[in-house]
């Protein structure tokens, strides 16, 4: 039997938790406590040998991520919380924040002194208005209490934070566009490099982590590095938020190691597929991730486990389909997405990811011909590799897995 | 820093911080590019530029791509060709199937790339053109279904222009490039500069075409059809016949013209030169009677307009004399019917200009009399190469002709007003006699030639220590007015052209921006200077001539009623 690890969801279904007193009464701002005992540099060591990997789904090591802010302080620097959490099968973030919004206010001011900068943002998607204003609410609370503002718990370091609503478009998930949005411009992401901790918000030394990731911030700060890293598997450090969605008996958000199987994610967390029908296929990490087959879903859940699959951890969004599913419809809304949600900046994701759209809107409508599988092939070729952000790559390569995966199916239209 | 890196097999050093495209430049190998501009932060948007670097999974945009030590690139691999094809393939399935009726069929960057690289099949299918066309400008037509949305048009009204009127609205497969709150061009604060056409790969941005109604009136038997030609275009219009840029083909176009039907054909230099007597007593005036200043000039339609609307607190700075082509208007209209006796109404007055806003400036109200505007029609240069084009007659191939006189007589610093800086340096000229009555020393001013954004120099004249300013581009312009409105007080007269190096490259100019191309036809009028000897306004006999008959001496009652205007805040 799998263990579940409650460490970021301890405080999920507890009243209150944007109060200080209740907080900490539950080892709240032990962190940031022992943080300010600490040199920022050391702090940015202690994350690297906690080997926290970014929960937004790219994992790249946040210790690292933390090293490139420059050592000289030239200019302000920015941190910002992304919270815009919009890939389909995702609602991890929006647990934490709704049930313990001062973990990651803690963690975002323990990355504030880390970081040294002036100012944090959290970028939170337009639709979450109540969790906005609860981490209003919650960050005037920290202010009221020295947690935040000036000379915080008397130990010189000054830092707040602001929380800013998008408008409802995927593309500022992604952390150039994000600035940019959050700078009042069109959401279209910037060309890397510079990268944003060189040059960011308002051109200044700028670190984007989300939700999850500065949520791991204080428990790691709270004892150190290594006890964060041993709370994973083997190979992966600490808990990780699954949302299981789709066709389980017991849809929801869990909290387990790092790595986790994902058979036994849906078997046990999830209480297997719906109404006993048979498993069919499986997103495991938000619509982003390449499908896999019934067959595949033997895997660890953690970032390498899951490259070596051919897929994505991602958000851990895990969406389980059952034997009634049509994967040319999952596809068609698939694509629907992505095309709605491209930007428009760059070439092929503009055009390419509409020409598979349209491709595929036809043969669902049985005018596709035997050349209509060769042109989504083509143009998911031509997208994946040349877009400017990842936004057009992810969706090409949902698109070619499930053709790929499930091509019968699509052939199947043309007849 | 050195380095030394590998393109295409080929070891070559390269700067640190270079990008791939720079290098591959200066190897001698073409990258091709659709959003890339010269002197400005790349965008990334068309993706064309890709190319393969060892070692890197996804292909990189060499126009941004730092290079870095013993990196492998390759520009033309496999790879790269069939992933550009591609990008063109999609490009072209979103784009109108109409290049044989295109303005832009003979030098589109869009047709010349499939070409290029192969397309030759439709693989894929075709989206209808959907968008409505903006027809609504007197200088620029906009077709939104020929833009491949690279973004060129908006970096250059915003970035050099300091303009901003058009923008890309919309998302994703939406979106296109168009004017806020869903305004046309007309209503916008477009100032009619036409840089955005010179930018365009395509044909979604062109001038508002008036060839027709230039063939009516020469085929109108009751039209008596005169014709100016800004100084500009005797060096650039050689161009659109495929010849390097640089070349002066004055009398080629003034006996191409004859050819055509044009009863005269008079030189838009001549009013420069007129200008200038204005201009140059208007700013002696202003210093001495302690009118306002810095004095700006005004013969740049787009720059106007610009003033108009967001600064009008300077409006009163602007030099009330009408443009050179407004002048020459007039007094085709006014002086030269009456002397030749012929009825204003059936004089058809069309001018060749390097200028898309000229087109604009003609339809002001306030350029005519009694109902009648100065000018009818304003031709591009390009529209004159198609003109000469339909009418069989090629540029290179033509026995040279003089213009008509009086008004075909110029100096050579009316012609130079073709160039940045060329205004004031013909100003100076003409201004140091008017104020000393010596002749300047040096002719040539050097400190306000050249392609600098802004040019600065103080003159001595007399007691007076000038101080003046040449400002190209509006985005330049925005930084001296921001200056002056800041306190500045040591300028007394400053230029501005609205385009980037002047009406050489104007906005009706042959296509692109190239550079060097710019510098050459500068140089061409530069060349003329020096080899001629009528190098100052005040020195042009019809000039004084027009005076002695007619205008008495500058800024007198009859040349205000004539050469000058007014200006108006225009709300954004």
């Amino acid at each position: 039997m799998i263990e579940e690890k409650k460490v970021l969801t301890r405080h999920v279904g507890v009243p209150g938790m944007e109060k200080v007193d209740a907080y900490m009464n539950d080892g709240g701002y032990k962190g940031l406590k022992n943080a300010l005992d600490k040199k920022p540099q050391d702090i940015i060591e202690e994350v690297k040998k906690s080997f926290l990997r970014g929960r937004g789904g790219a994992g790249f090591p946040t210790g690292f991520k933390w090293s490139f802010i420059p050592k000289e302080k030239t200019k302000p620097h920015y941190i910002i919380c992304n919270a815009d959490e919009g890939e389909p099968g995702t609602f991890k973030d929006r647990v934490i924040m709704e049930n313990d919004p001062l973990l990651l206010i803690e963690g975002m001011t323990i990355a504030g002194y880390a970081l040294q900068c002036d100012m944090g943002f959290i970028y939170i998607r337009g639709e979450f208005r109540k969790i906005a204003e609860k981490l209003e609410t919650a960050i005037e609370n920290a202010r009221n209490a020295n947690l935040l503002g000036k000379n915080i718990l008397g130990k010189g370091f000054n830092f707040d934070i602001l929380v800013m609503r998008g408008a409802g478009a995927y593309i500022c998930g992604e952390e150039t566009a994000l600035i940019e949005s959050l700078e009042g411009k069109r959401g279209e992401p910037r060309m890397k490099p510079p990268f944003p901790a060189v040059e960011g918000l308002y051109k200044c030394p700028t670190i984007v982590n989300n939700v999850e990731t500065l949520a791991c911030i204080p428990i790691i700060m709270q004892s150190n590095g290594k006890s964060f890293k041993d709370m994973g598997t083997f190979q992966s450090a600490g808990t990780k938020l699954y949302g299981i969605s789709g066709h389980v008996n017991n849809p929801g958000v869990y909290e387990y190691p790092m790595g986790t199987n994902l058979k036994d994610l849906i078997e046990q967390a999830a209480g297997g597929v719906k109404d006993g029908k048979k498993l069919k296929a499986v997103i495991p990490g938000g619509l982003s991730a390449p499908i896999l087959k019934a067959d595949e879903i033997d895997l660890d859940m953690d970032f390498d486990a899951c490259i070596k699959a051919g897929t994505m951890l991602g958000s851990g969004g895990v969406i389980v389909m059952d034997e009634t599913t049509s994967i040319p419809e999952v596809a068609k809304s698939t694509i629907d997405f992505f095309v709605h949600e491209s930007c428009g900046q760059c070439t092929p994701c503009r055009e390419g990811l509409h020409k598979i759209q349209e491709t595929l809107t036809k043969m669902m409508a049985g005018e596709g011909d035997e050349n209509s599988l060769k042109t989504i092939f083509k143009i998911a070729k031509t997208i994946k590799g040349t877009t400017l952000c990842p936004l057009g790559d992810a969706g090409a390569m949902a698109l070619e897995a499930m053709v790929t995966k499930f091509r019968d199916e699509f052939e199947a239209l043309n007849k | 820093m050195k380095m030394q890196i590998e393109l295409n097999n080929r070891k070559l050093e390269a700067e640190s911080g270079e990008t791939i495209l720079s290098v591959a430049k200066r190897a001698g190998i073409n990258i091709p590019t659709l959003c890339y501009l010269e002197h400005l932060k790349p965008a990334g948007r068309c993706r064309i530029c890709v190319v393969e670097v060892d070692g890197r999974k996804d292909l990189v945009p060499s126009c941004s791509f730092p290079v870095s030590d013993g990196m492998k690139i390759h520009t033309h691999s496999p790879r790269v060709l069939e992933a550009r094809k591609n990008l063109i393939e999609l490009m072209l399935a979103n784009h109108p199937d109409d290049c044989l009726y295109c303005n832009r069929n003979s030098n589109c960057d869009l047709r010349q790339l499939a070409d290029q690289l192969g397309v030759r099949e439709r693989e894929l299918v075709h989206v209808e053109p959907h968008f409505e066309i903006d027809n609504s400008s007197p200088s620029l037509v906009r077709d939104p279904n020929k833009c491949i949305l690279c973004g060129k048009c908006v970096r250059v009204c915003e970035e050099i222009q300091g303009v901003a009127a058009i923008e890309l609205l919309g998302r994703g497969f939406e979106s296109f490039v168009g004017v806020e709150n869903n305004k046309n061009l007309a209503t916008s604060r477009c100032i009619n500069c036409g840089q955005c056409i010179l930018a365009c790969p395509t044909g979604a941005l062109t001038e508002k075409s008036q060839i027709q109604d230039v063939i009516d009136a020469l085929n109108d038997p009751e039209k008596y059809v005169v014709v100016q030609h800004a100084p500009a275009i005797s060096v650039t219009l050689a161009e659109e016949f495929g010849v390097e840029a640089g070349i002066d083909v004055d009398g080629a176009m003034v006996a191409a013209l004859r050819r055509m039907g044009f009863d005269k054909v008079f030189d838009t230099s001549f009013t420069a030169d007129l200008t200038i007597m204005e201009e140059g007593s208007e700013l002696v005036s202003r210093i001495v009677n302690g009118g306002k200043l810095p004095m700006l000039t005004s013969c740049s339609p787009g720059w106007i307009k610009f003033v108009e609307q967001f600064y009008p607190d300077f409006t009163g700075n602007l030099s009330t004399c009408k443009s050179p082509q407004q002048m020459m208007g007039a007094i085709i209209k006014r002086i030269f019917a009456q002397r030749e006796d012929i009825d204003p109404a059936k004089i058809f007055s069309v001018s060749i200009m390097p200028c898309t806003a000229k087109k604009f400036e003609a339809g002001r109200p306030e350029m005519g009399e009694n109902g009648i505007q100065d000018v009818d029609v304003v031709l591009t240069t390009r529209e004159l190469g198609r003109l000469l084009r339909m009418y069989g007659i090629d540029i290179r191939n033509i026995e040279p002709e003089q213009a008509d006189s009086p008004f075909g007589e110029r100096t050579t610093a009316g012609k130079i007003f073709g160039a940045t800086g060329g205004v004031m340096e013909a100003a100076l000229r003409t201004g140091y006699y008017l104020v000393t009555g010596e002749l300047m020393e040096h002719l040539e001013i050097t400190p306000v030639r050249g392609l600098d954004g802004i040019k600065e120099s103080k003159i001595k004249v007399g007691d007076l220590e000038l101080g003046v300013a040449v400002a190209s581009s509006l985005s330049k312009a925005r930084i001296l007015l921001d200056e002056v409105k800041k306190g500045r007080s040591d300028l007394h007269f400053i230029e501005v052209m609205t385009c980037p190096g002047g009406c050489v490259a104007g906005g009706g100019q042959p296509i692109g921006t190239n550079v060097d191309k710019i510098k050459a036809r500068s140089q061409a009028l530069y060349k003329l200077d020096d080899s001629e000897t009528m190098r100052m306004s005040h020195e042009n006999p019809s000039v004084k001539k027009l005076y002695e008959d007619y205008l008495g001496k500058p800024l007198s009652e009859k040349s205000h009623h004539l050469l000058h205007t007014h200006y108006e805040k225009r709300p954004i």
